[in-house]
C-alpha cells in the first residue's frame, strides 16, 4: 500500500524542523562544496549557469532547493565586479547567498538578475525534482520520485542514484527504482542489458503510465527491448483490465452508497408506510444545512477550539437527525395523516411541501451553495495497487452501511420497530392490541425523516449545499426503491448497489448522461417485467 | 349496491351529467368568445382606447389557452381513468418540437449563417447535412402530422408496455416523471439533434405570415380557442359516452370492471394516447405563440406543476381543468413579474398542500358540490368521496 496523502500539516512541520537542525549539523563541511557551486553563477553565460544548477543540486546542502527556487523565480542575483552572488526573499531584502546573511552595507553597483532560458528551466526543473528525492518529508520523496517517473529527464539520473542508495523505506525505494528505470529507457548510451532490465522493472510497475512509457520508446532502442516492451504492454494491458474493472466496481459501490444513503430514509416513508413523500429530498437538504449551521457555530463561536470544527460532523449527525426528524413528524401530523390512503394526492401535497422548503431554505440561507468544509481525516486518498481510494468515499460507504444495518436492527429488535412492523402490517389488527397507531406512523415518518436528514449530512460532504441538493435525489431514490421493492430495506439495499454500479460500468461504454438515460430506460422497462421491484411483497398486503 | 343505485346514485349521475353538459356548453361560448373579441379589441381597437388589448396580453393570453389544452388532457386520463402522469409535459414538449423543426425550416436563409437547409445550431455543430429525422419538416402538413402522431406513438407504445403488466397508481406515476427525465437529459445533448441547450428559437414565418406580426399572434390566439373549445366539446362527448362511463368504472374499481369482462388496459391505452395527442396539439400552438422550445419544458417539475392546475380547477370536471390552468398561470405570472417573485414557490406549494387537504374537489367541483346540496338538501350526498375522487388507492 503506497500513501500519499495530501495536506498533512504535521509532516511537513517536522520537515522543516529536520531541515534547520541538518543545516546546523552540516554547515561547516558543505560550505565549501556550495560556495564553488554559486561561483557558476557570477556570469550571463548560459552553459556556465547550468553547471551551476548541476553543482549546486549536486552538493547536497540543505539550502540548495531554496537557491535554485530563487534562481527559478529570478530572485538570484550576482555582481561581476565582486564574483558574489546573492538573493532576495519574499520582501525583497537582499542576501549573501554563500553565508546566507543580509546585506548591510548598500546593494552592488552593477547587481544585475541570473538569466535563464528555456533550456536552463527544464534544467532547474530537473534539479528541483532531483533534490526533493531527498527530502526527509516521505510522502515529498514518494511524489518526487513519481514526477521524474513521470519526466525521465536524463540528468536527475545521478541524484536518483544517489537516492536509491540512501533511501531505507522500501516502498519508495521502488519507486525510484521504476524512475531509473524510465530514464534509462530513454537515455541513449544505456546498454541493452541495462535497457531489457529496466523493461522488467516498468512491467512490474504495471499501471497507464507504464504502458504509455514503453509505448513511447525513443526511435533508437534496440529490437529486442522493443520485443520486450511490447510483450510487457499486451501482459499490463490485460491486468490494467482487470483493474479497471474493480475500479469501476469501486466507483460503482460509491455511487451505490451515495443513492443507498439517499434512498434509505424513503425506503422507510415510501416502502414501509407507503406515503409516496416528494419532499423526502428536502429532509436531506436540511440535513446538509444542519451541517452547515454546526459548522458555522464551531467556526464562530468555538474559535478558540480548533477540534470542535474537526468533529462538528460527528456532532451534526445527530443533529440532523433530531431536526429533520422533527419536520418529518409535523409533516405527518399537519398534512399526511389526513391523506392515508390517496397516494396521488399525498404525492401532490408533498410536492408542494418540498417547494415550500426549498424557497425557505433560500430565503434565510440564500440561493448560493454553502460551504462545508471537509475535516481532515475525511481528505486525502491511498493506492490499493493500481486502485485510488478517497478517504471521503471510503468514510460515506462505511457510514451507510453502518447506517443500514442500525435500521435493520431499529426495525428488527426494538419496540418501536415491532410496533412499526404491526401497524404496517395489519393496521386495524395492531389498534386492537392496544398500539396507538397513530403515534406509531408520526414516529415511523420521522425516522423516515431523520435518516434523509442523517445522510444530508454525509451527502454536504460530496455535493453542493445548495436549495437543490434534495431535487437531485428525489428520482434517483424513488428509482431505487422502486426498483428493489416497496417495503423490502435489502431490495432497496440490492437496488441501490446493482443502479450505481450498472451506472458506472455504462459511464465509460456510453458518457455521463446516455448512461443515466439508459438506466432510466432500463427501470422504466424493468418496471414493466416486475410491477413490483425485485422483490415483491408477496400475498395480500400487496393490494393493500 | 344496487339499491344505492337505484335510490340515489344513478338520478344523481344524470344531474350531474346535465349540470356538466351546460357548464361545458356555457365555458365553449365563453371561449369562442374571446377567440373573436380579443384579436378585435388588438386590432380594431386603436391603441390610446381602454379597451384595447395589447399584442404581448394576446400572446400571453393565448400561452394560457395551450396550457388549458394540456390540463384538460390530464383531467382526461387523471380525472376520469386515474391515471396520474407525472409526464405529460414531455408529450406538449413533444409536439411543441414538431412544431419548432417546421418553423426552423421555414427560417431559410434568413439565419446567421444563411444555410439554406441546415439550422444555425447544426451548421455551428459543422453538421453537413440534415438528420433524416428532420427530413419532412418544412412541409407544414407533415409537420402537422407529427405533431399528433410522436406524442400518440410514444404515449401508446409506453402506454402498450405500462398497462398490459398493470402498472398502475403510484408506480405508473413514477415511471412517467422518468420517462420525461430521461427525454430531458436527451434533448439536452447537443448531438441528439435538437438544439441542446438552446433548444428552437428565432422563428420568422408560419405558414408565409411573420410570426411576430400583431396579425399572426391574433390569429394564432384565435386558432388555439378554437382548438381548445373543439378539445372540450370532444373531451365532453367521450366522457359522457358509455366509453367514459367505462373509465370511470376503471378509475373507481379497476378489478371490478376487469371482472365484468372489460378490457381494462385496451380502455386505458386508447385514453392515454389520444390525451397525448391532445398534450402535442397544445404544445404545437404553445411554440409559435411563445417563440421558443427547449429541453426544460420536459423537467420533471413542469409535468407536476401542470397536475396541480387540474386539481385546483377540480379534477374530473374537464371545466375545472381550463379554469384552474388560467388561474393558477394568472397567479404565476402575476406573482414572477414583480417583487413578489420570491414568494410565487411558496403560494404554488401552499396550492398544492391546501388544495389536496382542503378544496380536494377543486374549484368547478366544490361549487358544483354546492349546487347539488342547495337544490337537494333533503337528499344525502349518496357518494360521500369528493366527485371524481377516485376510490382509496389500489
Amino acid at each position: 500500500m503506497r500513501l500519499c496523502r495530501s495536506g498533512f500539516h504535521q509532516g511537513r512541520w517536522l520537515a522543516a524542523l529536520l531541515a534547520i537542525a541538518l543545516a546546523f549539523a552540516v554547515a561547516p563541511l558543505r560550505a565549501a562544496s556550495l560556495e564553488e557551486a554559486l561561483a557558476h553563477f557570477a556570469t550571463d553565460d548560459y552553459g556556465e549557469i547550468e553547471e551551476g544548477i548541476t553543482a549546486v543540486a549536486g552538493s547536497g546542502d540543505p539550502r540548495a532547493a531554496s537557491i535554485i527556487e530563487a534562481l527559478q523565480d529570478g530572485r538570484l542575483l550576482y555582481s561581476a565586479e565582486r564574483k558574489k552572488v546573492y538573493y532576495r526573499d519574499g520582501s525583497g531584502t537582499l542576501f549573501d547567498a554563500v553565508i546566507d546573511a543580509a546585506i548591510t552595507g548598500g546593494e552592488p553597483a552593477d547587481i544585475d538578475t541570473v538569466g535563464i532560458n528555456n533550456r536552463l528551466r527544464r534544467a532547474i526543473d530537473a534539479a528541483l525534482g532531483g533534490l526533493t528525492l531527498m527530502s526527509p518529508d516521505r510522502a515529498k520523496r514518494y511524489d518526487a520520485a513519481q514526477a521524474v517517473f513521470k519526466s525521465h529527464e536524463a540528468n536527475v539520473l545521478p541524484a536518483i542514484e544517489a537516492a536509491i542508495g540512501k533511501e531505507t523505506d522500501a516502498g519508495i525505494k521502488r519507486t525510484l527504482n521504476e524512475a531509473r528505470a524510465a530514464i534509462i529507457l530513454n537515455s541513449e548510451d544505456a546498454s541493452e542489458a541495462d535497457k531489457l532490465a529496466a523493461v522488467a522493472v516498468i512491467r512490474a510497475r504495471g499501471d497507464q503510465d507504464s504502458v504509455a512509457l514503453l509505448q513511447g520508446l525513443p526511435a533508437d532502442t534496440p529490437e529486442d527491448v522493443v520485443a520486450a516492451a511490447k510483450r510487457a504492454v499486451a501482459a499490463m494491458g490485460s491486468e490494467l483490465a482487470l483493474w479497471d474493472l474493480a475500479q469501476n466496481a469501486w466507483y460503482g459501490l460509491s455511487l451505490g452508497s451515495v443513492l443507498l444513503l439517499a434512498a434509505i430514509g424513503l425506503a422507510i416513508t415510501f416502502g414501509v408506510m407507503g406515503v409516496i413523500n416528494m419532499a423526502h429530498g428536502e429532509m436531506v437538504m436540511i440535513g446538509a444545512y444542519v451541517t452547515f449551521v454546526i459548522q458555522e457555530l464551531a467556526r464562530t463561536t468555538y474559535a478558540a477550539a480548533p477540534r470542535m470544527l474537526e468533529y462538528s460532523l460527528v456532532i451534526a449527525v445527530p443533529a440532523a437527525f433530531v431536526i429533520a426528524g422533527l419536520v418529518g413528524v409535523l409533516i405527518e401530523r399537519g398534512i399526511i395523516r389526513f391523506l392515508y390512503g390517496r397516494p396521488l394526492e399525498t404525492l401532490l401535497a408533498t410536492w408542494g411541501l418540498s417547494l415550500i422548503l426549498q424557497q425557505g431554505v433560500r430565503t434565510s440561507f440564500g440561493p448560493t451553495n454553502r460551504e462545508v468544509s471537509a475535516p481532515s481525516w475525511m481528505s486525502g486518498a491511498f493506492d490499493v495497487g493500481h486502485l485510488n481510494i478517497t478517504y471521503n468515499r471510503l468514510w460515506i460507504i462505511c457510514f451507510t452501511l453502518a447506517l443500514f444495518l442500525a435500521l435493520l436492527g431499529v426495525l428488527r429488535f426494538t419496540r418501536l420497530g415491532l410496533e412499526m412492523r404491526a401497524v404496517t402490517q395489519n393496521r386495524a389488527m395492531a389498534a386492537a392490541m392496544g398500539i396507538r397507531t397513530g403515534r406509531i406512523d408520526a414516529l415511523t415518518f420521522g425516522l423516515g425523516s431523520g435518516i434523509a436528514g442523517i445522510a444530508g449530512v454525509a451527502l454536504s460532504q460530496i455535493d453542493n449545499v445548495s436549495p437543490n441538493l434534495g431535487q437531485g435525489y428525489i428520482i434517483d431514490s424513488f428509482m431505487v426503491v422502486v426498483f428493489g421493492g416497496v417495503g423490502n430495506l435489502w431490495g432497496t439495499f440490492l437496488g441501490a448497489m446493482t443502479l450505481g454500479i450498472a451506472n458506472k460500468f455504462l459511464e465509460p461504454m456510453a458518457g455521463a448522461v446516455l448512461g443515466k438515460i439508459a438506466i432510466l430506460v432500463l427501470i422504466i422497462l424493468f418496471i414493466q417485467k416486475r410491477p413490483r421491484g425485485l422483490f415483491a411483497l408477496k400475498g395480500r398486503a400487496v393490494e393493500a | 349496491m344496487t339499491a344505492l343505485l337505484a335510490r340515489g346514485l344513478l338520478p344523481a349521475l344524470a344531474r350531474k351529467r346535465a349540470r356538466a353538459g351546460t357548464g361545458v356548453a356555457a365555458f365553449v361560448v365563453v371561449i369562442l368568445g374571446l377567440a373573436v373579441a380579443v384579436p378585435a379589441l388588438n386590432l380594431a381597437v386603436p391603441p390610446e382606447s381602454p379597451f384595447h388589448v395589447p399584442t404581448y396580453l394576446v400572446s400571453l393570453w393565448g400561452k394560457y389557452a395551450c396550457y388549458a389544452m394540456l390540463a384538460l388532457s390530464i383531467d382526461l386520463i387523471w380525472g376520469y381513468c386515474g391515471i396520474l402522469s407525472l409526464g405529460h409535459g414531455a408529450f406538449f414538449a413533444l409536439g411543441g418540437y414538431a412544431m419548432g423543426m417546421y418553423l426552423m425550416r421555414q427560417i431559410g436563409t434568413r439565419g446567421v449563417y444563411a444555410n439554406p437547409i441546415l439550422p444555425d445550431f447544426m451548421v455551428f455543430l459543422n453538421w453537413d447535412h440534415l438528420p433524416f429525422y428532420w427530413w419532412g419538416f418544412n412541409s407544414f402538413a407533415y409537420a402537422a402530422v407529427m405533431v399528433l402522431l410522436v406524442p400518440g406513438l410514444l404515449a401508446f407504445v409506453f402506454g402498450w408496455f405500462a398497462f398490459r403488466s398493470r402498472v398502475t397508481g403510484v408506480y405508473l406515476s413514477i415511471i412517467t416523471q422518468a420517462l420525461t427525465f430521461a427525454l430531458m437529459l436527451s434533448f439536452f445533448r447537443n448531438n441528439f439533434g435538437f438544439g441542446g441547450n438552446n433548444g428552437l428559437t428565432d422563428f420568422k414565418d408560419v405558414l408565409g405570415f411573420n410570426v411576430q406580426a400583431a396579425g399572426t399572434r391574433d390569429a394564432l390566439f384565435g386558432i388555439t380557442c378554437l382548438v381548445l373549445a373543439a378539445a372540450l366539446t370532444m373531451c365532453h362527448a367521450i366522457v359522457t359516452s358509455k366509453f367514459g362511463k367505462v373509465l370511470v368504472a376503471i378509475r373507481d374499481a379497476e378489478a371490478r370492471a376487469r371482472f365484468l369482462g372489460y378490457k381494462v388496459e385496451s380502455y386505458k391505452l386508447v385514453v392515454f394516447t389520444l390525451s397525448a395527442c391532445i398534450a402535442g396539439v397544445a404544445g404545437a400552438l404553445y411554440v409559435p405563440q411563445v417563440g421558443i422550445i427547449n429541453p426544460s419544458e420536459f423537467a420533471p417539475a413542469n409535468s407536476i406543476e401542470e397536475v396541480i392546475w387540474v386539481a385546483v380547477g377540480g379534477r374530473g370536471t374537464l371545466t375545472g381543468a381550463i379554469l384552474g390552468a388560467v388561474v393558477v398561470n394568472y397567479g404565476k405570472t402575476y406573482f414572477t413579474s414583480g417583487a413578489l417573485a420570491p414568494y410565487w414557490l411558496f403560494v404554488l406549494g401552499g396550492l398544492f398542500v391546501g388544495v389536496t387537504l382542503l378544496l380536494p374537489r377543486g374549484i368547478v367541483g366544490t361549487v358544483r358540490h354546492l349546487l347539488e346540496n342547495r337544490r337537494k338538501p333533503e337528499m344525502p350526498d349518496p357518494d360521500p368521496r369528493p366527485a371524481g375522487a377516485p376510490a382509496p388507492a389500489e
